[in-house]
């Protein structure tokens, strides 16, 4: 008992830092769905959702809602017990890899020194909610997608363990926070020293997610729902909620290493302390946009809801400008790492993500044999060269003493004449297997 | 006392599931008992502050190679599977070995433990970095048999790609 209040009285911070993440990460996920729609609903021409709440802001509520009180229907010849667990598998890999992620410097429940490993290796047990579900519901479809899936993760994980492995060289540490550290100290974001292996990742990470254009294991137009056919109401939610968890968390790894984390741009570089006012400039445009279509809402309540939201960004705005404005040395300005460090993080995980949606409404589905190709004769050998290359770049940089922009220029633009290589010779395979499937 | 209460839930964890791999019917089932019981492993890893065991044990283990499994048992006809004998006619002596085996275990710990000091457990913060250490050590003194191990897995692999492949 007692030793349970010294643990309580140590780890109270992290304890919360835990609770807040297991509670707030299902709202994202859901308003993340809203973004989605809308995204696509924009692209398409269309509006979206508009009915519940103005334009649709309260449509994730209502869905979850929804998903709550429908039956879950359970198939009579499934496998009850993994069918019951599967879906909890992949919810609760997704949010223990939270848990190392740094949020800005204030907010990251543990820093461990294994920090990113750590986060690569639980994600990827989701998988087995994946596969188990797909094959305890004894259904072809389902079955399908969870071979696809597992297929692919395996075939991807490689690809982009390799382009993690290339920006951990040049950092030189695997804890999340000493990795954002070194990248002010370089005073550039490993998105320009490395940018193959940023774009090998992007790839990887899409795959890893099952989202299109490689979304084979749910392939709606092939496979019904792929591994979650035969799964209703709030286990289906559950899957959901895993894959919009996963996006989060893939996206937070390409952001603290290749985006610089919670780092602004130019963070060393006095001259562009002015972007520290952006935030609250951003959301003040935000906030007048909602103010300006609340009177145009149809119903009185929709006004106020929306007039409502404005006045809570306003807020949000002011408590990040307030460190800026109040005198140096106070306690309020002792705030800025933290808040604004939350806020770039936060708005580079998003516009991650933005490029996950740009992408899944501009490619059409890859074919099977065609994700496999590009990730085994394409992503997987690149990656490798990828390694090297960046090797080289620090030797050169090291012992040779070339500068950084010369040494990692040079090997991009190495690694960039291999993956044209290779890109030429898939080319003259595939033109190759065209001739012998016409003859035969 | 925290400390005993994790590392008892761990061992009894791992030693439950890897009862149940052997006795359970299902294939599938057995499988995910596998994983248990190599996450059950890992969990005592990171509480022996081996951090880097405890992760490679997770992406190794649980997340590489039962992937695979699992991939390939489910591509398995399970009705088959089912009615097939589950254990061979010496299962009652291995039962009994392996009960001999505990009892010497114990007996032999129980025994010797004065002559056995098992050494206090440094403080968390004096270890280094595992990862680092781990990676000094394979790549200065342990380099040879290092790289023997790459050579050994470099052949198997593309032994395994030459009998896979079609003939052109």
């Amino acid at each position: 008992m007692h030793s349970l209040i010294d643990f309580l009285l140590t780890y109270w911070v992290q304890l919360v830092c835990a609770v807040i993440i297991v509670a707030v990460l299902p709202l994202v996920a859901g308003y993340i769905v809203l973004m989605e729609r809308k995204v696509m609903a924009d692209m398409q021409a269309r509006l979206g959702p508009m009915r519940v709440g103005p334009h649709g802001l309260l449509q994730p509520i209502a869905d979850a809602l929804k998903l709550l009180i429908k039956e879950d229907i359970i198939p009579d010849e499934a496998d009850k017990a993994i069918f019951w667990v599967a879906p909890l598998i992949s919810v609760t890999a997704g949010m223990l890899a939270m848990s190392t992620l740094a949020i800005g410097p204030w907010f990251q429940i543990a820093d461990l020194n294994i920090g990113l490993l750590f986060i690569v290796g639980i994600s990827a047990l989701g998988i087995f909610g994946i596969v188990l579900g797909g094959w305890s519901s004894n259904s072809h479809y389902s079955l399908l997608g969870a071979l696809r899936s597992a297929a692919q993760l395996v075939s991807y994980e490689t690809a982009a363990g390799m382009a993690i492995v290339g920006a951990l060289m040049l950092a030189g540490t695997l804890s999340t926070r000493e990795i954002i550290a070194t990248q002010n100290d370089y005073g550039v974001w490993f998105v320009f020293a490395a940018p193959v292996g940023f774009f090998i990742y992007v790839v990887a990470s899409i795959a890893e997610t099952n989202r299109a254009p490689f979304d084979l294991p749910e392939a709606e137009s092939e496979l019904v729902a792929g591994y979650m056919t035969e799964y209703s109401g709030f286990r289906w939610a559950l899957y959901f909620l895993a894959e919009y968890t996963n996006m989060v968390v893939v996206a937070s790894i390409a952001t603290t290493l290749f985006l610089g984390g919670w780092l602004r741009p130019f963070a060393g570089t006095r001259a562009f302390n002015f972007l520290d006012f952006l935030p609250s400039v951003l959301l003040l445009g935000v906030a007048g946009y909602c103010f300006y279509r609340a009177p145009k809402q149809p119903v009185k309540i929709q006004k106020m809801v929306l007039a409502a939201v404005g006045a809570m960004i306003i807020l949000v705005a002011l408590i990040l400008a307030a460190p800026l404005l109040a005198p140096a040395g106070s306690f309020v300005a002792s705030m800025k790492a933290g808040l604004h460090g939350a806020f770039w993080f936060l708005l580079k995980v998003g516009l991650y993500i933005y490029l996950f949606m740009w992408l899944r409404f501009t490619f059409p589905r890859y074919r099977f044999d065609q994700l496999m190709r590009l990730g085994w004769q394409f992503l997987i050998p690149l990656s490798i060269v990828n390694v090297m290359g960046i090797g080289v770049a620090l030797v050169l940089h090291r012992h040779f003493g070339w500068s950084h922009w010369t040494a990692f220029p040079l090997t991009t633009i190495l690694t960039l004449a291999v993956a044209g290589l290779l890109a030429a010779a898939g080319e003259k395979q595939e033109k190759t297997h065209a001739i012998v499937g016409e003859e035969a | 006392m925290l400390d005993q209460i994790v590392f008892y839930f761990f061992a009894a964890l791992a030693v439950i599931s890897a009862v149940l791999v052997v006795t359970r019917r299902n294939i599938v089932q057995s499988a995910i008992f596998l994983i248990t019981a190599l996450l059950a492993t890992a969990g005592i890893f990171l509480q022996l502050h081996a951090e880097f065991l405890f992760i490679v044990q997770v992406i190794l283990y649980a997340g590489g190679i039962m992937v695979l499994f699992v991939f390939v048992i489910m591509l398995i006809n399970l009705d088959v599977s089912l009615h097939q004998v589950q254990f061979n006619r010496q299962w009652w002596l291995g039962l009994v070995l392996a009960l001999a085996l505990g009892a010497q275990l114990t007996v032999a710990i129980a025994v010797g433990r004065s002559g056995l000091p098992l050494g206090e457990p440094a403080p968390a913060t004096m270890l280094e970095p595992s990862t680092e250490l781990v990676g000094k050590v394979l790549f200065s003194e342990y380099m040879l048999p290092f790289e023997i191990a790459s050579i050994l897995l470099l052949v198997a692999m593309i032994g395994a790609v030459v009998m896979a492949k079609k003939k052109v």
